[in-house]
C-alpha cells in the first residue's frame, strides 16, 4: 500500500442505481440480503431507494414496489458500521414530505440536481446540515458543462454547507480527458472532497474512475457488478481491485466484495450488465442512461428505432426527469414515418 | 364606464409584465406601480411610460389608497405573509400571484365567477403548473371518469426560473398539490418540476398522467378537452394541448405547452406568462363588482 496515496471512500449505490435496472421493484428480501452482505464486505456507505431518490416514485419515473420509508428501514436494520444514505432531487422530493419522515434513520443525504442548477439545492442542503447529517452535493449530467462552469456550481453547493461534491457522468458520455479536466478543476477550487460517479456506456467506467482518483477525487460512487441503469455503473469489485493495485486503500474486504457481486448481486439482476446498442447510443447522444428502457418501450409502441429517439433527445438536450419527452418524440418520429410512407406511395 | 384602477406591488419581471398587460387591457389601467427601490429598472421604465410609481412598497399603497381599486401582489410568499394584514386593511381586492396560503384559489377557466360571488377580498392564483393543468383534470371529472391517481410533470426553462422560484420549489409542489385537492378533491397528487437549461430556452411543457377507474370515452374526452383548451386560450393565447388524450393500460396521458405572449418577459417564459394572463383575466372578472362599489 502506497502511503502517499489518499484513502478512497467507496460509495455503494447498488440499492439505488440498481433500482433503475429493476424498474424500481426491489423487494424486502433483496434489500435485507444485499445490505447484510455490504456490511460484511465493510462498505463505507450504502445508498438505498428509488433510482431518482426520495419522492420520485411516479408514473413519470417508475412506480416503486416499496415505500421510501420501508426501504430505508429494511437497510438500516442490517447495518452497524456501514453508513446509510438516501438520494434527493429537488423538484421530485421535498424536505417536509420526503426527507423529514426518514432523516432519523439515515447518516447522509445526497442532494442532486442537473449540473447547471445548483441553487435549487440550497434549502435542502441547509436542512440536512441543520439536522446533523452529512450532505453530499451531486451534479448530474456533467458532460453538459465545461469544467469552469461545473466549479461555479460546485462552489454554490459548498457555500450552502455541502460536505462533499460528486460529479455524475449520468449519460456515460465522458471520455478520460473530460473526467480529468472536470475533477481537477473541482479538486483545485473546492475546500471539500470531490467524488465521481461513472456510467459504462462507452466502456470507460473503471478507467474514468481511476482517472478521477488520479485527478484528486477521494470518493468513488459505484455499484456491485456495475448493476445499474442502461449500460450500468462502475463495477465496485473491479474498481476496488484496480484501486488497490494502484496503491490506494479503500478499507473494503475485496474478496467479500467479489462474493457479494457473484453470490448476491448476480442472481438479483434481470439480465447481465451489457453495453447494448441502445445504451451505447445513449452514451453517444449524451442522454441520461435511465432513458434506455423507456426509449425501447416507446420505440416498440410507436414502431420507430429507439436509437433515433435517443439521438433526438440528445439533440434537444433533454435532461433526467423529462422522461415524458420520450413518448412525444416517439410519436413525432412515427408521424414523420407515416408521412414519408404516404409520400413514397404517391410518388409511385 | 371607467376602467378598473390597478396597483401593482412588486416591480420585478412579473410586475413589469403585469404592467405591460394592464396597459393593453381595455378594462384596466395602472394607477400605481409600487416597489422597494427607487433606482430599480422596473420603476424607471414605469416612470418613462408616465405611470405613477412609489418606492415605499406597502406604505406607498397606504398613502395613495384612494387612487386604485385592486392590487396585484407580485412579490414573494414571504413578503405576502408580512404584508397580509396591511393589504387587507386597505379594503381593496387583492389578486395574489405568490405561492402563499389562501382560502380562495382562482383559476379563471374554472371558477372566476364563483370567486367574484364570494365575500372575501383576496384570491390566490396558485402556480403556473396549477393554472396550466388543473382545468384539464376537471374535464375528466365532468365526464364522470373517477381518477384514482394524478401526476403533473412540468418542465420550464432555467432562464425563466428566477432566484425566488429556485428557493421555493418545495412550496410550488405543496401549493399545486393543495390546489388539485381544492378543485378536484383528489388528495396526494404527485407534482414534479424540472428545470431545463437548453438553449434556445424551452417553453413551459406539462405532462399530465391520470390513472382511471374505468374505460374512458376518448372521443368525448378529446372534444371536451379541446373546449377547455379554447376557454384557457381566451385569456392565455399561447396555451395549447400538444398530445393526447392518449390511453394505455389504465392511464391517460396529456401534454400541454404554454408559449408566452412576450409582453415584457420573453416568449419562452410561458410559465410566468400564464400567471400574468390569469391575473389580468381575474381582475377583469371583478370589474362589475368593483364598479358597483365605486
Amino acid at each position: 500500500m502506497d502511503a502517499k496515496k489518499p484513502f478512497i471512500r467507496i460509495i455503494d449505490s447498488t440499492l439505488r442505481d440498481g433500482s433503475h435496472a429493476m424498474r424500481h421493484q426491489f423487494g424486502a428480501e433483496h434489500i435485507r440480503k444485499y445490505a447484510a452482505a455490504a456490511e460484511a464486505a465493510r462498505m463505507p456507505m450504502l445508498v438505498v431507494g428509488h433510482g431518482n431518490g426520495l419522492g420520485a416514485s411516479s408514473i413519470q419515473l417508475g412506480l416503486s414496489k416499496l415505500y421510501d420509508e420501508e426501504m430505508v428501514r429494511l437497510a438500516r436494520a442490517q447495518l452497524s458500521r456501514t453508513r446509510l444514505a438516501v438520494f434527493l432531487i429537488p423538484g421530485f422530493g421535498t424536505v417536509h414530505g420526503n426527507l423529514e419522515p426518514i432523516s432519523d434513520m439515515v447518516d447522509a443525504v445526497f442532494v442532486a440536481c442537473h449540473c447547471s442548477e445548483a441553487d435549487v439545492t440550497q434549502t435542502h442542503i441547509q436542512w440536512v446540515k441543520k439536522h446533523g447529517k452529512e450532505a453530499l452535493g451531486v451534479l448530474m449530467m456533467t458532460h453538459m458543462l465545461q469544467p469552469e462552469q461545473l466549479l461555479e456550481q460546485a462552489l454554490k453547493m459548498q457555500s450552502y454547507g455541502a460536505d462533499a461534491i460528486l460529479l455524475m457522468d449520468s449519460a456515460g458520455a465522458l471520455l478520460m480527458k473530460d473526467v480529468r479536466a472536470r475533477v481537477s478543476a473541482l479538486a483545485a477550487g473546492l475546500r471539500v472532497p470531490v467524488g465521481f460517479h461513472a456510467h459504462n456506456n462507452l466502456g470507460l467506467a473503471v478507467a474514468n474512475s481511476l482517472v478521477a482518483a488520479e485527478s484528486g477525487a477521494t470518493i468513488i460512487d459505484c455499484t456491485s457488478r456495475g448493476f445499474g441503469a442502461g449500460a450500468g455503473n462502475c463495477p465496485l469489485e473491479v474498481v476496488v481491485a484496480a484501486l488497490h493495485q494502484e496503491g490506494y486503500d479503500t478499507g473494503i474486504d475485496l474478496y467479500k466484495a467479489m462474493d457479494l457481486s457473484e453470490d448476491v448481486t448476480a442472481p438479483l439482476m434481470p439480465k447481465p450488465q451489457q453495453i447494448s446498442r441502445i445504451s451505447l447510443t445513449s452514451g453517444l447522444a449524451g442522454v441520461f442512461s435511465g432513458f434506455c428502457p423507456l426509449a425501447q418501450a416507446a420505440a416498440e409502441r410507436f414502431g420507430v428505432d429507439a436509437r433515433d429517439i435517443l439521438m433526438e433527445l440528445g439533440r434537444r438536450r433533454i435532461v433526467a426527469g423529462q422522461e415524458d419527452y420520450i413518448i412525444e418524440i416517439a410519436a413525432e418520429l412515427a408521424k414523420k414515418k407515416d408521412v414519408a410512407k404516404t409520400v413514397k406511395k404517391e410518388e409511385k | 364606464m371607467g376602467k378598473i384602477r390597478i396597483a401593482i406591488l412588486g416591480t420585478g419581471n412579473i410586475g413589469s409584465d403585469l404592467l405591460a398587460k394592464v396597459r393593453r387591457s381595455p378594462l384596466l389601467e395602472c394607477a400605481l406601480f409600487a416597489g422597494r427601490n427607487e433606482g430599480s429598472q422596473g420603476i424607471r421604465r414605469a416612470k418613462a411610460m408616465g405611470v405613477a410609481t412609489t418606492a415605499e412598497s406597502v406604505e406607498g399603497l397606504e398613502q395613495h389608497a384612494d387612487s386604485f381599486d385592486l392590487i396585484f401582489d407580485a412579490t414573494s410568499a414571504e413578503m405576502h405573509k408580512e404584508n397580509a394584514a396591511r393589504l387587507l386593511a386597505l379594503g381593496k381586492m387583492v389578486v395574489d400571484l405568490t405561492p402563499s396560503k389562501s382560502p380562495l384559489l382562482c383559476i379563471p377557466a374554472l371558477n372566476l365567477s364563483k370567486c367574484v360571488e364570494q365575500p372575501g377580498r383576496e384570491v390566490n392564483l396558485i402556480s403556473c403548473g396549477g393554472q396550466a393543468n388543473i382545468p384539464l383534470v376537471s374535464v375528466l371529472q365532468r365526464c364522470e371518469l373517477p381518477v384514482r391517481y394524478l401526476e403533473f410533470v412540468s418542465a420550464i426553462s432555467s432562464r425563466s426560473a428566477g432566484p425566488a422560484t429556485r428557493l421555493n420549489i418545495d412550496e410550488y409542489i405543496l401549493k399545486t398539490r393543495e390546489a388539485v385537492r381544492f378543485f378536484t378533491g383528489i388528495p396526494n397528487a404527485k407534482v414534479i418540476l424540472n428545470l431545463n437549461p437548453a438553449e434556445p430556452p424551452i417553453n413551459m411543457h406539462n405532462t399530465i398522467y391520470l390513472q382511471l377507474e374505468g374505460e374512458p370515452d376518448l372521443f368525448r374526452l378529446e372534444k371536451e378537452m379541446r373546449q377547455m383548451e379554447a376557454r384557457i386560450r381566451s385569456y392565455v393565447p399561447g396555451y395549447s394541448i400538444r398530445l393526447g388524450p392518449i390511453y394505455s393500460e389504465g392511464i391517460i396521458t396529456l401534454m400541454n405547452e404554454v408559449v408566452g405572449h412576450g409582453d415584457f418577459l420573453p416568449k419562452y417564459a410561458g410559465n410566468l406568462d400564464i400567471m400574468t394572463c390569469a391575473a389580468v383575466a381575474t381582475a377583469e372578472g371583478y370589474k362589475d363588482k368593483i364598479m358597483q362599489r365605486r
